[in-house]
């Protein structure tokens, strides 16, 4: 079956502005590569500089990679016109970490949510409200909130808006960039269900940034560890977490707080 | 009590952070500490003057919030805020107040001192700045340091570095630590007691080891079946939902009287509707806020 | 940090250059010239004033008016003046020296009273003093220089403790040295009032809107937790983090010292840049005009310059060595 992504040899490099004479490039993406098939979840882990993030904006289409192709449905969107990104970028969405500052606290929840609506220009008005309304229903905002300005929410709340105002436009990918991290335990528990549900109903492709391993863990199908901007290894979750082979993926798994006593299965011999 | 790490886990809205900030009296204007007394070397805190206050805030406890980029003053060197904490606190000459804080930017950076130390904020990793953070706190030698989620912001290995120094400050200078989080896993092997908050109320605390492995109130017990876990026996657990509390902890939602876990409780009995929960013992220093035990 | 300081002179180099031709131009195509008045008396030969014309070069191209004047100020003499037949810089030194004695005083003055003051306001904001200051701010900025000056002169007047206008009194060299200072002084108190009570306002808001945005910031509660002092905080946190939009401001008062004055210094009759300056546009006296142009645009290039290097040393975070992970 195709691969819903695929990503080939991607590079990324940020020039440094220098003063004439050495230019610091900072290479974020070192040749990245991988496949994700569509109602799948990849789990995208490593430290802060791995190059995480920077994988879920290339990925995005938020930037342009310096070098190396990115095919999505079979198409290679790194050679596409700004026409045709137009068409596809809707299918990609992007879930940011930080759910304060991804919102705009002035509008209220429906605007916020109905707002991809009217910058696709397709539907009129009632009908954008009651995709919003259905929108919010399945993510767990009751309607009656919908007036409410997005500043008082919870912190769990403001994400399952970020997932609605993802969800306008049909996405068949879901990138979610460190999209728990803010959020307390039992919270994290909530949105995590809430994405279980849509990719059973919607059958949703996930592509999970994080550097919580036992979260990614749980959610995804295969992990893929990040380190200095390159993968260092990639494979089915328990085959990761049983065989660590590389130094990076060993010391994240050494490094994640547990609580109960039950070891890691890798070191079950 | 001295030398002891005690967390103190809690979630949004459950008042850690105000916690930490009162025992300093560091609350921003619009709060107001109603009654209760905090007890410190024999002196409540909240009824000594404000020049006494000065001198144990940093002097003898020391407060570490959150967010170390946004706690360090952004046009000083990291070493210069340090000095400046030192200065506060005693009136001795400039070139041993220089010393005392190569003394302790030492500890904390074994390598590269004198670098970090002439270093902005702006120029450290996020974990140098919390270690950078933490330098300022412990120069004036507190005997207790207060950390409000000192971990939130970085990433899992650097997490273990910070466990490491704080553990390595208490085996060092005897340094008592209130460690806050949200994150209980933090907690095992770290923690000598732990302390659960929910809205504002301690519902049970007692040994790490026996709450964190046996929890007896209905929330803790919630809260740690809601982490994902990995491990052999749990691999069938994989990919399936996980065990939520329903319904969220919003002032909104909090009742008027009774106890406060009480809408969201899967074993509430009428009683909890009406009556805050007594304390009950449950041997060994474990001690839970819950009407179920009181049978 | 030697470029930075580089480019930034350089660019201070070229904006006063670009000015001196500019003034140049306008002034010289601007229609008439110095001798035009003559014109109307009937005594004067028209051929007399076509000599004089010739004599002055009024009448040679201008790129080759240029290079002489050019040519002038790097000789120290900056043209010369028709109406005072002398050479243009000593005229100018001397006015400019009259107008720094009252700018500088004043605006150190009104920096020294604005920056306790706005401190003050912003940690009160929203409380009673906070309100009072900035009533009296508003009120201050609406009145306009002119009723302000004209103010003070009734003052001068009616109590006579101040005298009503000019540098000096009448038989002022028969002073003794220290005498002399006091006659000055109290010369230069009204003019200096003035100067202080315009610029007061807008320096005072600047400074508690930067502070008032500073106070709510982390690293202070931080500072306070680990037990520095209030003082401390305000004046050695608080201020140093807010320093940049006042840093600016800074410069555009040290780019002001010559210029902001002129209105002040005509109403008292001060002897300063100012009445020179006015009194040789309207006699078309072009080369003390152009010299004077350009001396206001050096301080103001070298205000802007200053400024660039005082944020460049207040601020780490601008430095482009000092980049961050």
């Amino acid at each position: 079956m195709e691969p819903i992504l695929k990503v080939e040899n991607l590079v990324k490099r940020y020039a440094k502005r220098g003063f004439g004479g050495a230019s610091q490039d900072f290479l974020a993406l070192d040749g990245v590569s991988f496949t994700l098939s569509a109602g799948a979840t990849l789990a995208v882990v490593g430290e802060s500089g791995s190059g995480k993030s920077t994988l879920a904006s290339c990925t995005a289409c938020l930037e342009k990679p310096t070098t190396g192709n990115l095919w999505f449905e079979g198409r290679d969107i790194t050679q596409s016109s700004e026409i045709e990104l137009r068409r596809i970028r809707p299918q990609i969405q992007l879930i940011f970490p930080d759910p304060a500052s991804s919102l705009n606290p002035r509008w209220t929840i429906l605007d916020i949510v109905v707002e991809p609506l009217i910058l696709q220009g397709r539907l009129g008005r009632r009908e954008r409200n009651t995709r919003a309304f259905s929108l919010l229903e399945r993510v767990g905002l009751s309607a009656d909130m919908a007036e409410r300005s997005a500043v008082e929410l919870s912190g769990g709340q403001r994400q399952r808006l970020a997932i609605a105002r993802a969800l306008t436009l049909d996405p068949k990918l879901l990138i979610l960039d460190e999209a728990l991290s803010a959020l307390d335990c039992s919270v994290q528990a909530q949105i995590v269900n809430l994405l279980f549900e849509l990719q059973d109903s919607l059958g949703m492709t996930f592509l999970f940034i994080s550097h919580d391993l036992a979260m990614a863990a749980h959610l995804a199908d295969e992990i893929a560890v990040m380190s200095h901007g390159r993968i260092v290894e990639h494979g089915p979750t328990m085959q990761i977490l049983r065989r660590p082979n590389h130094e990076a993926t060993k010391q994240l798994l050494a490094a994640v707080p547990r609580l109960s006593h039950t070891p890691w299965p890798a070191t079950q011999r | 009590m001295p030398g002891e790490i005690l967390g103190v886990l809690g979630e949004s809205g459950s008042g850690k952070s105000t916690l930490a900030a009162s025992v300093l009296r560091l609350l921003p204007s619009n709060g107001h500490i109603g009654s209760g007394a905090i007890l410190f070397e024999g002196k409540n805190l909240l009824q000594i003057s404000s020049r006494e206050l000065r001198q144990i805030r940093g002097g003898r406890i020391a407060l570490i919030f959150q967010e170390p980029s946004l706690a360090l003053h952004p046009t000083l060197r990291v070493g210069e805020q340090a000095r400046r904490v030192l200065a506060a606190h005693q009136s001795s000459p400039k070139n041993v107040l220089n010393d005392r804080t190569r003394q302790v930017f030492a500890q904390l950076f074994p390598q590269d001192t004198d670098r970090i130390m002439l270093s902005y904020p702006h120029q450290l990793s996020g974990g140098q700045q919390q270690r950078a953070l933490i330098a300022q706190a412990i120069a004036c030698n507190p005997v207790l340091l207060i950390a409000d989620e000192p971990t939130a912001a970085l990433d899992p290995v650097t997490q273990r570095e910070i466990l490491g120094v704080f553990r390595s400050l208490r085996e060092k200078l005897g340094l008592a630590m209130i460690f806050i989080t949200h994150n209980p896993a933090l907690l095992a092997g770290f923690a000598d007691r732990v302390l659960i908050l929910y809205a504002g109320q301690v519902v049970e605390w007692g040994p790490a080891a026996t709450v964190l492995d046996s929890p007896k109130h209905p929330y803790t017990k919630a809260l740690f079946e809601s982490l994902p876990t990995i491990s052999a026996e749990n691999e069938k657990n994989r990919k399936h939902k996980l065990p939520v509390i329903p319904g969220n902890s919003s002032p909104s939602s909090l009742p008027r009287k009774g106890c406060a876990f009480e809408p969201r409780c899967t074993l509430r009995m009428d009683v909890c509707r009406e009556f805050e929960p007594a304390l009950v013992k449950l041997g060994d220093g474990h001690i839970v806020s819950c009407f179920k035990y009181n049978e | 940090m030697m470029r930075y300081f580089l480019r930034r002179l350089a660019h201070a180099f070229f904006l006063v250059v670009g000015v001196s031709i500019l003034a140049f131009l306008f002034t010289t195509l601007a229609p008439g010239n110095y001798f035009d008045e003559m014109r109307l008396s009937p005594q004067i030969a028209p051929e007399t004033l076509v000599a004089l014309r010739t004599q002055y070069q009024l009448d040679r191209p201008l790129p080759l008016r240029y290079a002489a004047w050019l040519n002038s100020v790097l000789h120290g003499q900056m043209g010369f003046s028709f109406a005072y037949n002398s050479p243009v810089a000593p005229l100018l030194l001397v006015r400019a020296r009259n107008t720094l004695l009252l700018t500088v005083t004043a605006t150190l003055l009104a920096w020294v009273i604005a920056l306790p003051l706005g401190v003050w306001s912003a940690e009160r904001i929203g409380r009673f003093p906070d309100h009072v200051i900035s009533w009296s701010t508003a009120a201050l900025v609406v009145v306009p220089d002119l009723a302000l000056a004209l103010g003070l002169l009734v003052l001068a007047v009616r109590t006579h403790w101040f005298p009503t206008g000019g540098m000096a009194s009448v038989d002022f060299e028969s002073f003794s040295s220290f005498s002399g200072l006091h006659d000055l002084a109290l010369h230069m108190t009204l003019p200096v009032a003035a100067l202080v009570l315009s610029a007061l306002p807008l320096l005072v808001r600047h400074i508690r809107a930067a502070v008032a945005e500073v106070l709510h910031a982390p690293f202070l509660l931080a500072a306070e937790g680990h037990g520095i002092s209030r003082l401390t905080l305000l004046y050695r946190y608080a201020l140093p983090a807010a320093a940049n939009p006042l840093i600016s401001l800074f410069g555009f008062s040290v780019g002001a010292l010559l210029s902001g004055s002129l209105l002040i210094e005509v109403v008292m009759s001060w002897p300063g840049l100012g009445p020179f300056l006015l009194e040789a546009i309207l006699a078309r006296d072009i080369y003390v005009v152009i010299g004077g142009v350009l001396f206001s645009t050096i301080f103001l290039a070298a205000g802007n310059f200053l400024a660039d290097m005082l944020l460049y040393w207040v601020d780490p975070r601008i430095r482009p060595e000092s980049a961050s992970r």
